[in-house]
């Protein structure tokens, strides 16, 4: 790991299958200690050896910061992807040594706010599970709207009804239920901060409602990991270290740069943070951005991509690693 | 008069912009002095958007220190709610009530002297919202509420660099350096390394 | 720990000296013989046995004298410790850092045992043992970042991380180099750093940012920072200014090798991890010049930095009116010969 702290050892201690969809992995140290402590809404990611592919995602975590002996993740299948969340589903047993990063909190909650307004979407639930743990002890208002396509994969709506009684509504798309989003925006007291974590159609809708209706754009968060997308091989020539690699379909620059042993940073590998960054060089091509950190403009010009989740078309691409 | 223009200066010295209408549930504007110049000139751009915008506004507004007083024009625009205040400190507590009172997608507009903008912006950031979510326009005169560091004590309207602290006396220094939890300038004690000689002041904040 | 604490003041009469022991550790900040801002930052890793990077918090012959010039500050202006109410999650997180480092590295002196969030903190230099729950402020005398950092050389700010930006929105400052802790608290990164000439137009306080918003949990980084203080005095506060000032003017030939002291920070930048704020411990040394020149490489690289120093930033570290005696001082124990690269003494 080019950036930061070292990878913690631990072992799957739990698997548990939440619906057809979801399974739920519990993490605790290999040597037994304590897991470092985290805030609500930070994400990990975890490191896999799938068939000699490593393949290292980034989870939201999901259970009590107050929780020092294991971190708990939730995984949606995703059977259209590259692999990560099949891996998981098939391969991670209970017993199972891996390794994980420290937590990043890239979707903290505004510890100034008022009032938290939580919209989660299907799987997009986990980080407020974390934020509203850490926040009910300290007598924090808050309220979570949850969309969920149907009850069956209505993931933790029971834990969650019974433990925030009163502040959880939860909307099933089955049932033609649906947030009144207009009416629920026009009443929250001043101060309140929103946060939206769900499918991508989703965030854009909150998001674009929220900013017509005055909202400020600080008041307004979201979450979003991009799967590094699938696409066509290409080559990528690495000026720095005088390299030449192939990416493949399947295969991000960044992992692919990992394969060959060249040095790159990289916090959250979803296109969020910005770490990763890095100059262009030469692009004689199309870089296909999928990252949501550089501005459109940057991503017009070409002098910088997020080898994390951006792909390239075209004769030559040269970057500064 | 139109809106001030500003020298180049140091991050934390507050710059200011031109009032803009803005989608919102509701519109509070608090201006001071020339500062009701910026809401009727932005009223006019709004151009047909004005009625639904004024339909949901509520205006506050006290005459300048100066004594520059534009209410009748205010009202003439025909609000939901036009107040005139006597003073700043007089409209605080109707401020911090429509703040309390509000819901998102409050916008909020303040125009005029730096010294009643900060105050208000103060006032809307305690209440919950960013400072950089606030819109400003600067109007009128630059005198500036300074606080010294030394002693604490706020000097309000000080137009000379140096100028005495209306507190503790001492010979201060003004600098842009500026405070949004204060909404004050920092002032500094000029001769502290060689006292009695102190420059002659000069107005610059008129 | 083979040493004893000094008893010794940072006011009045000024009794503060190093032991040569503390001479040959002292951080000297000058890797080469000139000075320019930069980013400069490196992992806070353990460093050498003996040297102030050996540990995280590094507790010297002055502790118990810095603890009491603190509380003397504090009793004059409490407004020096302050704490906005959204940070205090970050005060405990701070505490319990502190308490687990310095227990880990300083056992003889320091102990913490916890059973549950029931904690019993013995500070032996200090004299203090405080049973307290975790979290709850209402079982310690101030609140967690107070409590702690009466116990802690250096000053302490807490930064809150928000809309890609640091918020400095708490704090615990007596030993600073001219900076209002009361003025600057809310501000943002740019903000506070408003005041500080030439960084900004070098893209300083930028890359600084960028790079502090990646700060990870369990990776901290440290940087140096120096200035100049006549007499070794701790709270150099613009508060204070109109008393230390006036001394300034009384620097001479005769006298500035006791009276004109270094003073050097040691920053340390730490991911905090339940409230995902920073922390950022400044640790002031100060070391009179007469202390310096025992060091030959010292004395020589000394005198090349002040001679050659931007009069820009002469003028901000606001010694800009002394400089032409220091160098004047310092030229006698320079010979010209090359100095070796890096800070540490003689290697």
């Amino acid at each position: 790991m080019s950036v930061g702290a070292p990878r913690i050892d631990v072992i799957v201690s739990e698997v548990v299958e939440v619906n057809d969809l979801i399974k739920r992995f519990r993490f605790v140290r290999a040597d037994g200690g304590d897991m470092p402590h985290f805030s609500g809404g930070s994400h990990v990611v975890i490191e896999m050896n799938d068939h000699g592919t490593r393949r290292m995602n980034p989870y939201s975590l999901m259970s009590d910061p107050a929780d020092s002996k294991g971190y708990e993740i939730s995984v949606r299948r995703d059977d259209a992807g590259r692999g990560g969340s099949l891996y998981m589903h098939r391969h991670v047993k209970a017993g199972m040594r891996m390794q994980i990063g420290h937590p990043v909190n890239l979707f903290p909650p505004d510890a100034r706010a008022k009032k938290h307004l939580f919209l989660a979407g299907g799987i997009g639930i986990t980080p407020f599970m974390s934020m509203m743990s850490q926040l009910a002890p300290v007598g924090a208002r808050f309220e979570l709207h949850y969309s969920v396509r149907s009850r069956a994969l209505g993931a933790y709506v029971d834990r969650l009804t019974a433990a925030y009684a009163g502040r959880v509504h939860v909307y099933v798309d089955e049932k033609g239920e649906a947030i009144d989003l207009k009416t629920l925006l026009a009443t929250q007291p001043l101060g309140t901060h929103l946060y939206v974590c769900g499918p991508k159609g989703m965030i854009e809708w909150v998001k674009s409602t929220a900013y017509a209706m005055g909202w400020p754009a600080n008041t307004v968060h979201s979450e979003e990991f991009l799967a590094p997308p699938v696409g066509q091989p290409f080559e990528v020539e690495l000026a720095a270290s005088g390299r030449t690699l192939t990416v493949g379909a399947a295969q991000s620059i960044l992992e692919a740069m990992e394969a060959a042993g060249v040095d790159a940073p990289y916090l959250c590998r979803g296109g969020a943070c910005g770490q990763c960054e890095t100059a262009v060089v030469r692009c004689d091509g199309h870089i296909h951005h999928h990252d949501h950190w550089l501005s459109d403009d940057e991503k017009a010009a070409k002098t910088k991509i997020m080898p994390c989740v951006s792909r390239f078309e075209g004769k030559t691409l040269v970057l500064d690693r | 008069m139109t809106k001030t223009v500003f020298e180049k200066s140091i991050r934390s010295r507050p710059v200011y912009g031109e009032l803009q209408p803005r989608a919102g549930g509701a519109h509070l504007f608090v201006a001071d002095g020339e500062g009701a110049g910026a809401i009727v000139d932005m009223v006019a751009r709004a151009g047909s958007a004005a009625a639904e915008l004024l339909e949901k506004a509520h205006i506050i507004y006290t005459p300048g220190a100066n004594g520059t007083d534009q209410f009748a024009a205010l009202e003439r625009l025909g609000a939901a709610q036009c107040h005139r205040s006597p003073s700043f400190a007089a409209a605080e507590s109707r401020l911090r009530k429509v703040l309390a009172d509000a819901h998102m997608g409050l916008q909020v507009y303040l125009a005029g002297t730096e010294t009643v903008i900060g105050l208000a912006q103060r006032a809307a950031m305690e209440a919950g919202l960013p400072h950089d979510a606030v819109q400003t326009e600067h109007r009128g005169s630059l005198a500036r509420r300074v606080q010294c560091v030394h002693c604490k004590g706020i000097t309000e309207s000080v137009t000379t660099d140096p100028f005495v602290c209306s507190h503790c006396g001492l010979n201060l220094f003004v600098r842009d350096h500026y405070s949004r939890r204060l909404a004050a300038f920092q002032g500094v004690n000029i001769d502290a390394e060689d006292p009695g000689q102190v420059p002659p002041a000069v107005e610059r904040f008129k | 720990m083979g040493f004893e604490f000094n008893n010794e003041t940072f006011r009045n009469d000024f009794t503060f000296r190093n032991s040569p022991r503390a001479i040959a550790r002292f951080p000297f900040p000058f890797d080469r013989d000139d000075y320019m801002y930069s980013v400069n930052m490196e992992p806070h890793v353990p460093g050498r046995p003996g040297s102030v990077f050996e540990h995280a918090f590094d507790v010297d012959e002055h502790y118990l004298a810095e603890m009491r010039d603190r509380a003397l500050v504090l009793k004059d202006d409490p407004l020096r410790c302050q704490s906005l109410p959204h940070m205090e999650l970050a005060g405990w997180d701070l505490l319990e850092l502190i308490m687990e480092s310095k227990a880990r590295d300083y056992p003889h002196w320091f102990e913490l045992h916890k059973t549950g969030n029931r904690w019993t903190w013995i500070n032996r230099p200090m004299e203090i043992e405080q049973t307290f729950t975790f979290l709850d402020p209402s079982t310690l005398p101030y609140g967690p970042m107070e409590y702690i950092t009466r116990q802690t050389q250096g000053d302490f700010t807490l930064q809150d991380q928000r809309d890609e930006n640091l918020w400095i929105e708490a704090g615990m400052v007596t030993t600073q180099a001219d900076w209002s802790l009361d003025f600057d608290i809310g501000m943002s990164f740019h903000e506070w750093h408003a005041p500080v000439p030439l960084a900004h137009e070098k893209g300083v306080f930028d890359r600084a940012l960028k790079f502090l918003l990646k700060l990870q949990h369990g990776a901290p980084v440290r940087r140096f920072n120096w200035t100049m203080t006549v007499d070794p005095l701790l709270d150099t506060s613009p508060e204070n200014y109109p008393k230390w000032g006036p001394t300034k003017s009384q620097i001479t030939l005769d006298n500035i090798g006791k009276r004109q002291h270094l003073r050097v920070e040691l920053q340390t930048l730490w991911r905090l991890p339940r409230s995902n704020a920073i922390a950022f411990p400044i640790r002031c040394y100060l070391i009179k010049f007469e202390e310096i020149v025992t060091q030959p490489k010292w004395a020589r690289r000394l005198h090349r930095v002040v001679r050659d120093l931007h009069p820009d930033l002469a003028a901000y570290k606001g010694f800009l009116r002394n400089r032409e005696t220091m160098v004047k001082w310092l030229s006698q124990y320079d010979d010209g010969a090359p100095t070796s690269p890096g800070w540490w003494p003689e290697d």
